[in-house]
């Protein structure tokens, strides 16, 4: 079991340098670079500063650089923000996705677990029916479509909900929406599937025959098993939802990471771009491993060799 | 006596989308107190539907129809609320499953499942209490070193270890009628008969009454007081069961005895397999379901239902060729021998 992890854990670095170079190649391949777009710049500024930063150099030592930076833990700085480093973004921008991303997790459990339990049990039935129209509506329209809608109802007509920023929970309420929207429709479609799948097992019919509840049934016997495809899809989710939605940061004007993330790439903005890049992978395979961890102590057939 | 179980005029249909199933067609049988009775028939004759819509198992677009009863211990189960089943499930009446690998919760251990039956019921029994229950039964099954399988999972057990959890848990609360559903359908021959036996010696200890549902002749043979033959959702024949095989008085029954190898028989004769398929349950034939597969139908048969009538004692059959003005030609096997 330690050794399968250890593995993991090796593969996962292997991903992370692959991420690394692939990333770094395709941001190269584009065209233009920090400097370029930037007012009238004299050739001779652009040349110092691209000497500065060592962009005058051959990839491949860019590349090594970049790299050896990042072993000693540091992300570089950043080329449009003179003085800024992009750890500072991390650090800076990552606890207010996180913060967002988190009440919107549990928002999005508290919703979609129930939310899917109800369709299951009323399969076919009106309540199911409106519920899953309202998840098709909520996985099809995107996000920013939702978080603009939310934003004219809210906001502009009746005046109860501010446009941007954390400061008061108030603030959380439509960017949580917007962000959960998505997340919501998906799992509470999964939770419903999984457990009407399982409803249909022959162990179910073995609780009923017991004398269990229909709710006992659901409880004990149907909702373990039914919440593992769930769970899959949990570890994507959370690393996703918690790193920050680049596009509704955006909308909201919340300091987040995804906000950097957005204005890096239009800018060329190589340090920032590769490190967010970074951060959010390795958070991504970090929930992945937590997620095969979870499984070993909900299902007792998964062993790890 | 009064019979444990009375089942009068049981219809089942099931609502799809090809229209009304009736997998059940008006059954009628008892089981008394004590007695081990055996339901023969292959897939799709009803036999299971019949069996699962005592406990109100069937799924839901399952409909018992108007007119059917099914009395237990004198207590009307059709129509009895939600609340009163459940005291009844497990506590009174139990069932084992024909599939043992996929009966069991595969995240919860064997034990926990086997005791939850007994705290389900009893819920004044203690964890520690409900566990030394558990041990017992699994002893008592003969599930090997108990106190270490108790806290096993399913996938760790062979499928005759499963089976054997599924009948520790069935007779957990010593219930008054056992219904085993082919339980030994997905085992090994040897396992087969380790099973058979077993659930021979628990009916003799506890007194409960059993029916016990295959397709396999010969199982009924070694296990069975009485059985019942159903063919496209009727009873076909029922008969204690030395007469079933010394006297069978159906075609369909003959034709499942001629279907069972025999050690002895001469290597050159070959086993006669019935032809043809059972009939489609969403338009019922109107005469004998059996009659397009049987060797001696006559035009009547395809036409009209016979009537279940006895032919000795306790022996009952549904063919027109038993009626006393049937003809005596060489083509009806149970006139031209006399």
């Amino acid at each position: 079991m330690i050794r399968y992890f250890a593995k993991r854990l090796g593969i996962m670095l292997v991903a992370l340098f692959l991420i690394m170079l692939l990333t770094f190649c395709i941001m190269h391949a584009v065209p233009g670079g920090p400097f370029t777009s930037d007012r009238n710049m004299s050739e001779e500024v652009e040349a110092a500063l691209n000497a500065k930063y060592h962009l005058d150099r051959p990839l491949p030592e860019q590349f090594f650089e970049y790299v050896s930076g990042v072993l000693r833990g540091d992300l570089g700085p950043s080329y449009k923000y003179p003085g800024k480093e992009v750890n500072d973004f991390v650090e800076n921008g990552f606890p207010v996705s996180a913060r967002l991303g988190f009440v919107t997790i549990v928002f999005v459990l508290l919703a979609a677990i129930p939310m899917g339990i109800l369709a299951a049990v009323k399969n076919g039935k009106w309540q199911d029916m409106l519920l899953m129209a309202v998840a098709t509506i909520g996985v099809t329209i995107p996000s920013f479509v939702i978080a603009s809608v939310l934003i004219y109802v809210f906001s502009f007509k009746l005046n109860v909900l501010p446009t941007y920023g954390l400061d008061t929970w108030k603030g959380y309420i439509l960017p949580v929406v917007a962000l959960g929207g998505y997340s919501i429709s998906y799992m509470a479609r999964l939770m419903r599937s999984s457990l009407l799948e399982v409803m249909g097992q022959d162990y179910i019919r073995t609780a009923r025959a017991k004398g269990l509840s229909e709710i006992k049934v659901i409880l004990k016997h149907a909702m373990r098993n039914a919440l593992i495809p769930v769970v899959t899809v949990l570890g994507p989710t959370i690393a996703n939802l918690l790193t920050g939605s680049f596009v509704i940061e955006k909308i909201f004007a919340i300091p987040g990471l995804g906000g950097y993330f957005v204005t890096s790439v239009s800018q060329r903005d190589y340090t920032t771009i590769m490190g967010v890049t970074i951060f959010y992978a390795s958070f991504l395979m970090a929930m992945i491993l937590l997620v095969d961890v979870f499984y070993c102590l909900i299902d007792p057939r998964i062993k790890y060799e | 006596m009064e019979p444990i179980l009375k089942i009068d005029n049981l219809k089942v249909s099931f609502m799809t989308s090809n229209g009304e199933v009736q997998a059940v067609r008006g059954v009628s049988f008892s089981v008394e107190k004590g007695e081990i009775l055996g339901i023969v028939g292959e897939s799709g004759s009803g036999k299971s539907v019949t069996s699962m819509s005592i406990l109100h198992l069937l799924a839901d677009t399952a409909r018992i129809k108007e007119g059917s009863s099914i009395r237990f211990d004198e207590e009307e189960l059709i129509g009895a609320p939600g609340k009163r089943m459940r005291e009844i499930r497990g506590e009174k009446i139990s069932m084992i499953f024909q599939d043992p690998m996929s009966s069991l919760n595969p995240l919860i251990p064997v034990g926990k499942q086997v005791a939850e039956m007994l705290r389900e019921h009893h819920p004044d029994i203690s964890k520690e209490e409900a566990k030394k229950a558990v041990l017992e039964l699994f002893e008592k099954v003969r599930i090997p070193e108990p106190e270490k399988r108790f806290k096993c999972y399913p996938h760790e057990f062979s499928g005759g270890m499963r089976q054997r959890v599924m009948i520790a848990m069935a007779l957990a609360n010593k219930p008054e009628l056992l219904i085993a559903d082919e339980p030994t359908t997905a085992l090994d021959v040897t396992i087969q008969d380790q099973i058979l036996r077993q659930l021979r010696e628990l009916e003799k200890e506890y007194g409960t009454s059993i029916i016990f549902i295959t397709h396999d002749l010969g199982v009924v043979a070694e296990l069975c007081d009485r059985v019942i033959v159903m063919y496209g959702g009727l009873i076909m024949e029922e008969a204690p069961i030395e007469e079933i095989f010394e006297h069978p008085s159906h075609p369909y029954t003959m034709g499942l005895l001629n279907s069972i190898p025999d050690m002895e028989q001469d290597k050159s004769v070959r086993l006669k397999p019935i032809p043809g398929s059972p009939p489609d349950m969403t338009n019922p034939p109107a005469g004998c379901p059996f009659a397009p597969r049987c060797p001696y139908a006559r035009k009547l048969c395809g036409a009209e239902l016979p009537e279940f009538i006895e032919v000795g004692e306790g022996h009952s059959s549904r063919c027109f060729l038993l009626y006393p003005d049937a003809p005596a030609d060489e083509n009806n096997p149970f006139r031209s021998e006399v």
